[in-house]
């Protein structure tokens, strides 16, 4: 079994007297899938803002192959391996398809190869006879290829893909099933945020559960939704 | 022939015909009226580094502007020094204070931030007033030479060095805009979250940006002084050149590098030609009007109304 790469220890915040997440520790191994589930306001979004940098001031630490991510920007976690995509599609409208894919090229110091690298990754998600396009001639789901596509572009050890199948049909939902699947057989560790149960067993090999700011379950998903707590508070069962 | 050679030839060429031009035309109101214009071409590319690409509306521009005016008043008053000096003594204390600003303000977003440097623009108005050195509300006064070996006359040195201040800036501005710096700040404008989560170190990008925009609305107003001969509050802090700064970039087509050029011309000129046929006091209504006409015909200035028919 490989090693632990990332670690969220405790990891915890408050908004005002609102307790959004608490104490909340997870363990990723490299090349891991896990699925991250519960219901709205569970705090699914905040421990991934938490984690990411966004929100710079919450308790506990993250560690990123033993390297602590406290105070580090969202850009600097970034460049050290750790990606995410958006619960919506967040492109840079102004700039083509291409051009969204070579922006974390150019600033990671590959600013020579950026274009023949951003295409690979446009290949990788089966956007390449897109690359001229402007973000919003895209359909919703070709989008979503494009924030991958850019998530991916700087070799992640780490995908946090938070909703990144809202709002498809099936059968685009299976696409971006397979394309996860894809990059993390090429290595990538992938959170799965997701409200769509078919696709959460699918892909994850273990399963989060978060309710009211805690976790309550870890494990592999056949055990975890079977666990009576988690059939109460997120199935709806009692 | 690449594109940079030949932007870069193709500047000097027009620079150079200008300058023939007015020669043969001999007269001083054509310097004072290309200065006029150049100056705005100065003031609009640079608002269009930090607004215009990163989307950060900068309303302080007269506070930007005046503070490289002032900043050669006094380093012609103490140090005895001349224009050109002043100017490098321009960008310097502009771009400190750009810099300064985007540390203080560059936190906020939208209107708030555009608020801030409004509120930058007024503190100094009222700093200058109450500085004697600089001839306080009084204003201070500028001699200088009437001529100036190998130019022609005072006018057409002022005008030729506010000239190579344009294609300066301009061609800073296009560097910009082909650079790593320009693609960062486009991607701040279109979702500066997102541009932080794929690795764009935003705060650093927006601070470069502050810095050089500040500097080279410095550089606008350096030779104001020399310009006008005189120099008080009220003409360096003027509205005009707050609401010019913006109105023009969007005009031509802001974040781009041609934008504030064409923009700047047009409106300028219609300034300038109000001014000499029926007056001054129509050049805020001309802007005005014009800005309404473009926001609702041409939102993304007139090179995006091409760009949309093309």
């Amino acid at each position: 079994m490989s090693e632990v790469f990332f670690r969220a220890h405790g990891v915890g915040k408050r908004f005002g007297g609102f307790v959004a997440l608490a104490e909340v520790d997870i363990e990723l191994r490299a090349g891991e899938r896990l699925g991250l589930i519960g219901p709205n306001g569970s705090g699914k979004s905040t421990f991934v803002n938490c984690i990411s940098g966004d929100f710079a001031e919450h308790e506990g630490q993250v560690t990123l192959d033993g390297v602590s991510l406290g105070g580090l920007k969202p850009h600097r976690r970034a460049r050290l391996g750790m990606a995410r995509t958006f619960q919506l599609p967040q492109p840079f409208n102004s700039l083509s398809v291409l051009e969204n894919v070579r922006v974390p090229l150019l600033f990671a110091g590959h600013a020579v190869e950026a274009t023949d690298r951003a295409m690979a990754c446009l290949e990788q998600v089966e956007m390449a006879d897109k690359a001229r396009k402007l973000p919003k001639e895209l359909t919703q789901v070709e989008q979503r290829r494009l924030e991958l596509a850019r998530a991916i572009a700087l070799n992640p050890r780490l995908l946090i893909a938070d909703e990144a199948m809202a709002g498809l049909s099936n059968a685009e939902v299976d696409q971006i099933i397979a394309l996860l699947f894809k990059l993390n057989e090429a290595g990538t560790a992938v959170i799965m945020i997701e409200h769509i149960m078919r696709a959460v067993t699918a892909f994850s090999e273990r399963l989060v559960v978060f309710v009211a700011g805690r976790k309550i379950a870890d494990g592999l998903p056949r055990d975890v939704l079977a666990l009576p707590e988690v059939e109460g508070a997120y199935l709806g069962k009692q | 022939m690449n594109a940079n050679f030949r932007f870069w030839l193709g500047a000097a060429g027009l620079g150079l015909a200008l300058v023939a031009g007015l020669r043969l035309l001999g007269n001083d109101y054509g310097y004072f009226a290309g200065y006029f214009v150049l100056q705005y071409v100065v003031l609009a590319g640079a608002w269009n580094i930090l607004g215009g690409y990163a989307g950060y509306v900068n309303f302080g521009a007269a506070g930007f502007m005046a503070a490289g005016a002032y900043s050669a008043i006094v380093v012609r008053q103490w140090l005895g020094w001349d224009l050109i000096p002043g100017i490098f003594a321009a960008a310097a204390v502009a771009g400190l204070l750009g810099l300064g600003t985007g540390y203080l303000t560059l936190r906020l977003k939208g209107v708030y931030f555009s608020i801030a440097t409004l509120c930058l623009a007024v503190v100094l108005q009222t700093l200058v007033v109450n500085w004697d050195y600089v001839g306080g509300s009084r204003g201070a006064y500028i001699i200088h030479a009437r001529d100036i070996p190998p130019f022609n006359s005072y006018s057409e040195m002022l005008f030729i060095v506010m000239l190579v201040l344009a294609i300066g800036t301009t061609g800073i501005g296009r560097a910009v805009e082909m650079s790593r710096l320009g693609r960062g700040l486009q991607a701040i404008r279109d979702n500066e979250r997102a541009a932080e989560a794929v690795g764009v170190p935003t705060l650093r990008l927006k601070l470069v940006a502050t810095t050089l925009c500040g500097a080279l609305m410095g550089v606008a107003g350096a030779p104001l002084p020399y310009y006008s001969g005189y120099l008080n509050p009220e003409a360096a802090f003027s509205l005009a050149y707050a609401v010019n700064a913006i109105a023009m970039p969007l005009i031509g087509g802001a974040g781009t590098w041609a934008g504030p050029v064409i923009g700047a011309v047009l409106l300028a000129s219609l300034q300038q030609a109000a001014t000499v046929t029926i007056s001054s006091a129509l050049n805020l209504w001309i802007v005005g009007w014009m800005l309404v006409v473009f926001v609702a015909v041409a939102p993304r200035g007139i090179l995006g109304w091409f760009r949309r028919r093309g």
